[in-house]
């Protein structure tokens, strides 16, 4: 069989700019992000009252695997805290909503404080110890009372 | 909304879509090398398309590639952890049918400009999958929203 050489430089480009563009996603996804500074989010956008101490907005949309597995843990730690209130918006049905925080990809999970600004943001399945890192430092006292 | 209830309802092994990704990722970079005035990349690329058109209407359990998964691999492989949704993988499917097309018309027109990209881009997007995990419909489900209401 003849080697198509223009078909094997396309496979080498697109090999080497895959895995290039997926270390890079790997390094990001997961960490904390600073927030970006759109403007608060008031209760009645998010469809849930803000919490007393932050609120985790998740942002998902169909045919997203890693939704899920983020919904799970992101209830977990608010059924561990006080004071942290949580939401889900289908960026699907919510799309300006979306558009408008600069929303790509999903998972994304936007950690607001208790005026609904937004301090913080994770693409992709936030790490465990990132969102707990950002509600710590909405809430210092709770660290202290362990 | 897509809604986690892969587990509960009609669960499939994540593990199967993955080499399902493996192999299609072999088979497009053959395709590739190929070209496309080859007959074996005219009929890898055809057999290609057809492989996606089965998955995107049965679902990845009924995927071709999934039966040879059950017959050669998950016999040496322990439970699975979690299963999940078939919705994603099927709409992975359908993205790389429009792609797998796309090449053929590039064949049939003799654009084969058209025909390397869009292989490339199916070729990326398996690899990616295979070895990376990566989720395509949470890539560019927004993306595509975001083009069409521009």
């Amino acid at each position: 069989m003849a080697v198509d050489s223009v078909g094997l430089a396309t496979l080498l480009v697109a090999s080497v700019g895959a895995i290039t563009w997926a270390i890079w996603r790997r390094r990001r996804d997961g960490r904390l992000r600073p927030g970006s500074h759109r403007g608060a989010l008031a209760s009645d956008e998010l469809g849930v009252p803000l919490g007393e101490v932050a609120t985790l907005v998740q942002f998902s949309t169909p045919y997203c695997q890693p939704c899920g597995p983020t919904r799970r843990m992101l209830a977990e730690i608010c059924a561990e805290a006080t004071g942290v209130a949580r939401v889900e918006i289908n960026a699907a049905d919510q799309f300006e909503l979306a558009r408008r925080l600069g929303i790509r990809r999903t998972p994304t999970v936007l950690v607001l404080d208790s005026a609904g600004r937004e301090r913080a943001r994770v693409s992709g399945v936030p790490a465990r110890d990132a969102i707990v890192a950002a509600l710590r430092l909405l809430q210092p006292a709770l660290s202290d009372e362990r | 909304m897509s809604a986690d209830h892969g587990s509960a309802v009609g669960g499939v092994d994540p593990r199967g879509s993955r080499f399902g990704a493996a192999i299609t990722t072999v088979v497009l970079a053959v395709v590739l090398v190929a070209g496309p005035d080859s007959p074996l990349g005219i009929v890898l690329v055809i057999f290609q398309a057809v492989m996606f058109a089965v998955g995107a209407l049965l679902g990845p359990r009924r995927h071709p590639y999934a039966f040879v998964f059950r017959a050669l691999v998950r016999p040496r492989l322990g439970p699975p952890g979690d299963l999940e949704d078939p919705a994603p993988p099927r709409f992975a499917q359908v993205v790389g049918l429009v792609f797998a097309v796309i090449a053929i018309v590039g064949v049939v027109a003799a654009w084969s400009g058209l025909f390397y990209a869009a292989v490339a881009l199916a070729f990326a997007a398996a690899l990616l999958n295979a070895a990376f995990g990566f989720c395509l419909g949470c890539e560019v489900y927004l993306l595509v929203r975001r083009g069409a209401t521009r």
